[in-house]
């Protein structure tokens, strides 16, 4: 049986098409079998981040209403095997997900992957609560900053509350990942520091990802950071973060605390 | 600090860092009232039907850390009623 992950946040904009991406990416290009799955019904732009706008035929709402087979609905990456995209609609209402049909297509999909990977929409509604519904594992995508701080807490309430494991009385397993992380602005003392929203939300760190224009020339190309440009800084973190979440424990480095030649001569320290 | 520092502006994050540990220990409590409302009318009505108690005196509270939530039950018993209930 595939692990259900849900990529959340509260807040739109901090990262989880794009994490969510990258994520399955990295899972992927690791051999195993990946479903990226955007509940994000009306606005959907998980299947622009992988480059595949242009193969949609079928979505979500079209399987859950018994239109199409999930089969034919999902899609194929045109460049790693073992994964696969599952668009949501653009053109229905969100309305048209039902909780029986959530519950199905997703069981239906943990049989077939070894992972399950659902890019949330952005609020505390319904379509939030169906993504998050029959996750294993939460990802909750934050940046440094105090509206996308206060939203993260508001979700994880919510993880706490309103998915099958926490009605089954079970402990939801919920990670921080850190976006847009700024190693200037933190050195600054203007951005929240790791610590302050590690302390403040305590959840714990599946990764630090940097703030970086190499995250915006992937989704350009229509590609995961991670496949785009493997050796890039954010693509590395994703990496790292994957790796994490596939059980691994590695030592988490806070991106550009490597200090260069140039803050050891003049002995800068951060703040 | 540096000679520099002293033209710098006051770092804000520590100031984003306190507003919001106010904030969230504010919202948390609000959060999770409808929990701890139908849990103190139940666990009224269950001590209820062994000893009489008044309702004032059932305190029940919430935490929240980074593996378990905490329930506190905080419940006052008057002597007279641990004595009929022995
Ligand atoms: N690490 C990053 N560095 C730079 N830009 C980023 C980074 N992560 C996300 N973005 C950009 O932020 C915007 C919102 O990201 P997206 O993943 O769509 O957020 P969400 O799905 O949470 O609404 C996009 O333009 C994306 O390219
Ligand atoms: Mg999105």
């Amino acid at each position: 049986m595939g692990k259900v992950i849900v990529v959340t946040s509260g807040k739109g904009g901090v990262g989880k098409t794009t994490s969510t991406a990258a994520l399955g990416a990295a899972l992927a290009q690791r051999n195993e079998r990946v479903v990226v799955v955007d509940f994000d019904v009306g606005l959907r732009n998980l299947d622009l981040v992988m480059g595949a706008e242009r193969r949609v035929v079928y979505d979500l709402i079209n399987v859950i209403q018994g239109e199409a087979k999930l089969s034919q609905a999902l899609i194929r990456d045109k460049r790693l095997e073992t994964l696969f995209l599952l668009p949501a609609s653009q053109t229905r209402d969100k309305n048209n997900l039902t909780a029986e049909g959530v519950e199905r297509v997703i069981t239906e999909l943990k049989r077939v992957f070894d992972w399950v990977i659902c890019d949330s929409p952005a609020g505390i509604e319904s379509g939030a609560t169906h993504a998050m519904r029959h996750a294993d594992v939460a990802v909750v995508v934050t940046n440094p900053e105090v509206s996308s701080v206060r939203d993260s807490d508001r979700i994880i309430g919510l993880l706490d509350a309103k998915t099958v494991k926490a009605e089954r009385g079970e402990r939801m397993e919920k990670h921080l990942l850190l976006t847009r992380y700024d190693a200037s602005r933190a050195e600054r003392g203007d951005m929240l520091k790791v610590d302050d929203v590690l302390e403040i939300l305590s959840i714990p760190l599946l990764g630090i990802i940097p703030e970086s224009m190499d995250v915006l020339r992937a989704s350009n190309l229509g590609s995961p950071v991670t496949l785009a440009d493997a050796r890039s800084a954010p693509a590395m973190a994703y990496f790292d973060a994957a790796r994490r979440l596939a059980g691994e424990a590695l030592p988490i480095t806070i991106p550009g605390e490597k200090r260069g030649i140039f803050d050891k001569i003049f002995g800068r320290k951060a703040a | 600090m540096s000679i520099f520092g002293l033209f710098r502006k006051q770092q804000s994050a520590p100031m984003a860092r306190e507003r919001l540990q106010v904030l969230l220990a504010h919202e948390r409590a609000s959060a999770s009232t409808d929990l701890v409302a139908v849990l103190r009318e139940e666990i009224l009505a269950v001590i209820a039907r062994h000893v009489e108690i008044d309702s004032d005196k059932v305190h029940i509270k919430i935490d929240r850390d980074e593996n378990v939530s905490i329930l506190e039950i905080d419940v006052e018993i008057p002597l007279a009623a641990t004595a009929q209930a022995a």
